[in-house]
Parts: C-alpha cells; structure tokens; sequence
C-alpha cells in the first residue's frame, strides 16, 4: 500500500464529475482526496486525486478512468517528479494564554493570519500534506474550532504537461 | 431543412441506418411516436408488452445481427424499466442505443410527474449516457453515441431527450454515416513476446469470448488452432463462434462447462486467452486456476489485461489484427502428447452419460439439435436451462447462442429471442424454464402480435431448479422458497395469448411437438415436463478449484 496521486483531464462538461466518481463507487476505489478546477484551456477541467493502494489498484484506477468517454489523459504524479500542494484554512480559539504560541506556530510554518478576533483567529496555510498535518498537531492543544481543506493539487516538474506527455497504456 | 427536434431523433436514425426499434409509447416521448407514424414506410417500430421486453429485444436483435438495437421508452417508469435490459447489454458489451423522453427542461429537478434522472440512474450501467440539453446538439449527440456504441468495445448508450427539445425546431441534414473510433494495433513488442510464449506451447488452450464474436474472428482463431496444434474452450460468451462438432472444440469451459473443456485448460502449459475478461464464473478460485500455464491474453479492451487474472502477457488491440500477426510469427506445431491427453479427458467426459428413460435436458437439446437449421438463433433465460442448452446445443455459424452471460438476467429470453427472430427473419428457439419465463411471459402478446416465428420450449420442473441444485449441494437441502407452487397451465396460457401450446412429458412427444412448432412459422409454447432434481453437472462449485470439480451427485 503506497500513496499515489493521479492527474486526469475531462472535458469540461455538465456531469463530468459524477461520471468519475460514479466509476469510483462502481468499481470499489475508495479514494483520500479529490480536486477539481479549470485548467489553461477552457475545454477541459482538472480533476487531481490521491489515494492509497498497490499497484494493482493503481492500474484499475488509471484504466478504469481511461475507459471513461469523457476523461482526456490520466497521468501519475509520483512525489520525485512533480510537486504537490494543499490549502488549508483552520480556526481556532483566540486567547490570552495561548495567542503568543499560536502566533509563533504561524510564525514558523509561514502560514498567514486571514481573520482576527478576541476569541478565535483563522490561519491559511499552504504546503505539502505532511506540513499541514503537523501544522494541525500543534494548533490542536489551543482548541480547533474548524478547519477546511482543499485537498492536492499537483504539477509535473520541469516543461512537460499531462497533454502534450505521451501515454502507453500498457 | 428545419423540422421538430422529434423528426430529427427519427431522420437521424434513420441516416444512421436503423431500420428497426423497439418500444413503448408514452407522454413524454409522444411527439417521438408522432414522428414514427409519419415515417412508418421508413422504420419499423415493434410494440412489446413491456419497457424490459423491448430493451432485451434491442438486445437480441444486436446478438443475432450485429447491428445496433434500438428502443425507445418514455420518462420515469418507462425509462426505469429499461434498466436491467441496459445492464444486461453492458454486462455482455451489446451495442444497443436507448433513448427516452424526459418531462421539459422547466420541469426537470421539480419532481414533476414522471420525472427520473436516467442518465443519472445508469451512469454505471452504460458505456455513456447523454441528457440533450440544446436542441442543437441533438442530431450529433445521436450520431456520437451510435459512434461510442459501436467503436472498440461495444456497449449500450443512452439518450434522455426532455420533451421541449423533442417539440423545438431545428436545422437538419443528411450526413454520411460516421467512422468508428479506430482500434488500436496491438504493439510490436507484445506479438513478439505471445509469439515467444505460444512457441513454447506443448500443450495449448485457445480460450475465447465474446470479443471473438464481436470482432468476427472466428476463422483466425480456427486457423490459430491448427498451427499451434492445440484445442480450443470457450466462455459462455463465446459460444457458437466455433463449430460444435468442429475436431478441436471442446466447448464451454468453467463452472459448468464441459468436463474435458475445463480440465484440458486446467492442464495446458500455455492458454491464448481471446476476448474474455476471465469472469469468476469461468475461472473459480482465481489463486488455484490454471496454474501451470502462461497465460497470452489477446483483447480490445486494455483495461481486461491483469484485471482478473494476471497475464504472461497483454496483446491490446485490434483481435483480427491481433491473430494474424500472432499467426503468421509461430511455427507450426505437432503436439502428439497432447492429442492423446485430451482424447483420454473426451473418453471420461462420455462415461459421464447416464441412460435413463425420462425425458431429460441434454435428450430436449439434441432432438432440437436434430430439426433446426444452421441459421436458428437460440436464445436462452437464465438458469439451468441455460447452462444445458450451452452444453448440449449445437450451432454451426456465431451470433446463433443469444444468452444473458454478464448479468444473468432471468427474463432476458422472450425479449431477447423476439429481437432475434424479427433482426434475422429467421425462426428462432427460445429455451426457456417455469421460472424465468414467469419472468417476462407478457411478451408472448408481442410474438402474436407479430406473428414472430418462436418455438418457446419451456423446461418445467416447478423449481428454481439453479437455486435448488445449490441448496441441495450446499444448503443442506433446505429448499427454501424454490419450490412453485403455482398451478399456471403453460398450455392454456398459451392459447390465452393467441399462441399455441403443447405439452409433452416423452421424448416421442417432444420430438413432433417440436417439429410441428419450428415448421409452424408463429408462436408456440412447449411445456416440456422434466424432473425437478436434474442436475446441472459438471460443477465447479463457487470458489472451488479444478481439484473440485462434481462430475456425479449420486449419494449426495
């Protein structure tokens, strides 16, 4: 069992999402994060998702969404070649006896304050999955009051991009 | 030229070469029944008693001709009941278009009367789905999804077409039929290495499915045959491709195939696996299945290669293309060993044979085999008179075995076997039982009504006989809910309907009721008496492995 992350291009279309994930419940693929947004041609949107398996899994999934009408390319993003990135927002309580530790910890993972008040402060904060995680860990003993995250979104390094890259299915 | 976006569902069908559809009327697809009076000369609509029936007779007319079939059903219920004749046709990769009407766009997400999201309905259970949103799309979004149906794969796709856009006008013209999407060419270092590997072959075991159907490459895989010198099995799926009494076939292999078919491939060292998905029912235990052999799995569909069974190999491509490359790189072969082997598993199969005076399934197949021609199709329901007409029945040319494979779908055959007879023009058997043609008997008003050719010959044991065999084998003959209680004269039935009905408990019985029913051209059912405990054998039970196998349920 290995994370992996997937980058897949459909057409922009009314229903696109739910076909994919619709596949997803059909063939059993529990997936940990999904996202979507447009990309640089309004054709297509961007669907980036993680999820844990072997590779026998991630073959299913990878032909699966190929076999998909309106899915364009699939690629996998591993952790060396490409570069992964998650947004997070997250709450908690403002108070006297915490706010300089809580201010040190924004200080530290180079998060930003968005939202201040006497009793809560809201922080967003970007970077890898396992940063955000720990990020969590230490804002926990202040009091979470809610967080939201975004998910993965992921980029191959270098020039190359999931369109013009070739794709073997073998 | 401008006409109503109903006129172009017709017109578009029509210029994609659509002959015949199958359907049900109803509100939301009432301008669409306008437009098929207006073009009666030019399309043949047939009525079914039913939206399954009609789904299952697109599906069956598909089967027997390879064409696309065609239905058409209204909103709601009429599109909800298509859903298992859908599934049925993407369990099996039918080419079939459904369409259905919905209520009009203002009405769509009211929960209006009638009111279903379809296309959200059978995502799963469709090669593509398309809600019309634009009535400028309508005319492409038919030809695209013919495009999908057929193309690489097949399977089934279904157009919801809200009645606004049925009632809008448009811009229509003729265009030529569109090309398939292209198959791919199967890559040259993979023919290299199936080469390789069926060289090796001393013992092999041509595997086929669907796929060899669908691909029509039944003569490669014969010519295959002979220069690797080996035998060839078949899937459910791939029955009639091959010739039954063909040297080399040795018929359905799996859980209730043949006994020497399954054993021969259970002993070969290499299997050339064509256009099958290795389901769990041909292969048991997947852990124990084939063991010594290296398998060459040859497919259209790239996502079979390594999804139930892993491969020595993945040939993904065109199969036609595929097998003439494959055959023209091997040598020819002499597997004397092999022959000898295989005679030795076909003498033990025929031990198997028991005499008895009954009138039994395998004695109902071979007199059927006796009087029909090349050209009957057979079309089945689901159960063990399925798994008795796949052992027993014998065909000469493929797309004649018309059978819920994928699905299993009790019911399929009355539908099924309607679209076969009507797409072929030719008389056509159905083999059918008690319980699934309860399932669907309804039809037997369509085939009065179109006087359709169909012998239906009804094996009736007053069980679920499929399911009674497994609680007597593993549920400690704890018969429940299997056993029909129901008193139904399939006889009277019959001649309810404007059919004709004949019973027989003999073989002399059967044998002239069944020459009078195939020559009579129209519909008759044959209520065939059979004993409730007749076994479906050989059995692989579920799971089980080769080592397995029951030949026999004496003491059992």
């Amino acid at each position: 069992m290995s994370k992996f992350i997937l980058a897949v291009y459909v057409d922009n279309k009314f229903g696109v999402l739910t076909r994919v994930t619709s596949m997803f419940t059909r063939r059993g693929f529990n997936i940990d994060t999904l996202t979507v947004g447009e990309t640089e041609s309004p054709e297509y949107s961007r669907i980036t998702l993680s999820m844990s398996g072997d590779g026998y899994a991630r073959a299913q999934m990878i032909n699966q969404l190929r076999k998909l009408y309106n899915v364009k390319k699939v690629e996998l993003l591993d952790e060396e070649s490409s570069i992964h990135r998650e947004l997070m927002l997250i709450k908690v309580k403002n108070s006297s006896k915490f706010r300089q530790d809580i201010m040190t910890a924004v200080d530290v993972f180079r998060s930003k304050i968005i939202d201040y008040s006497t009793d809560a402060m809201c922080i967003e904060i970007t970077g890898e999955p396992s940063k955000i995680n720990a990020f969590i860990e230490i804002l926990k003993p202040f009091g979470i009051i809610e967080m939201c995250r975004t998910g993965i979104v992921a980029l191959e390094r270098g020039s190359g991009s999931i369109l013009t890259n070739d794709q073997e299915t073998e | 030229m401008k006409m109503k976006g109903a006129r172009i569902v017709i017109e578009t069908l029509i210029e994609l070469g659509v002959t015949d559809v199958f359907g049900y009327p109803g509100g939301q697809v009432i301008d669409i029944y306008d437009e098929i009076y207006n073009c009666s000369d030019r399309i043949n609509h047939y009525l079914t008693a039913h939206e399954q029936g009609a789904a299952h007779a697109a599906d069956g007319y598909a089967r027997a001709t390879g064409k696309v079939g065609v239905v058409i059903a209204t909103s709601g219920p009429g599109a909800t009941n298509l859903v298992t004749g859908i599934a049925t046709a993407q369990l099996d990769s039918v080419p079939m278009i459904a369409i259905t009407g919905n209520v009009s766009r203002a009405l769509i997400g009211k929960d209006s009367f009638q009111e279903i999201d379809i296309t959200g309905i059978t995502l799963p259970i469709t090669k593509h789905n398309y809600f019309v949103n634009r009535i400028e799309d309508l005319s492409d979004c038919i030809r695209e999804a013919f495009k999908i149906a057929t193309s690489g794969r097949p399977g089934p796709v279904l157009i919801d077409i809200p009645k606004d856009i049925q009632n809008a006008e448009y811009e229509y013209e003729v265009r030529p039929v569109p090309a398939k999407f292209p198959n791919k060419q199967p890559s040259s270092s993979s023919i290299e290495k199936a080469i390789r590997i069926i060289d090796s072959a001393k013992r092999p075991y041509i595997y086929i499915g669907g796929g060899v159907i669908g691909a029509s490459a039944e003569k490669s895989i014969i010519k295959l045959a002979e220069k690797v010198d080996g035998y060839i099995g078949c899937s459910l799926m791939g029955i009639s491709a091959i010739p039954t009494d063909y040297e080399r076939f040795l018929g359905m292999q799996g859980m209730h195939g043949h006994y020497a078919s399954s054993m021969a491939l259970s002993a070969a060292d290499v299997i050339i696996a064509v256009g099958v998905r290795f389901s769990d029912r041909a292969t048991g235990n997947k852990e124990k299945f084939a063991t010594s052999a290296k398998i060459v799995h040859i497919d259209l569909d790239f996502a079979e290669i390594n999804k139930n069974i892993d491969c020595s190999v993945g040939v993904i491509g065109d199969i036609k293309e595929s097998l003439s490359e494959i055959i023209s790189g091997i040598s020819q072969k002499n597997n004397t060993e092999w022959h000898a082997q295989v005679a030795a598993l076909r003498a033990e199969e025929k031990s198997f044979v028991k005499r008895t005076d009954r009138l039994t399934p395998d004695k109902v197949m071979r007199i059927i085999n006796a009087i029909k021609d090349a050209d009957t199709p057979v079309a089945t329901d689901v159960g063990q008179h399925q798994m008795w007409a796949a052992q027993y029945c014998s065909f000469e040319k493929p797309r004649k075995f018309i059978s819920s494979g994928g699905l299993g779908t009790m019911g399929f055959g009355m539908g099924a076997a309607i679209g076969a007879a009507t797409g072929t023009g030719h008389r056509t058997v159905l083999i059918t039982s008690d319980g699934s043609f309860g399932m669907n008997l309804n039809e037997l008003a369509t085939a009065v009504t179109y006087n359709v050719p169909l012998t239906i010959v009804l094996l009736n044991n007053g069980v679920l006989g499929m399911v009674r065999q497994w609680q007597t084998l593993f549920y400690g003959k704890r018969y429940s809910n299997t056993t029909l209680d129901r008193h139904t004269d399939f006889v009277k039935l019959a001649e309810a309907f404007g059919a004709e009905g004949i019973r027989t408990s003999n073989e002399d019985e059967f044998r002239s009721a069944f020459k009078k029913a195939y020559k009579s051209g129209r519909p008759v059912v044959i209520d065939c008496i059979i004993d409730k405990d007749e076994f479906v054998l050989p059995m692989l039970p579920p799971g089980g492995s080769i080592e397995n196998i029951i030949v026999d349920t004496e003491g059992m």
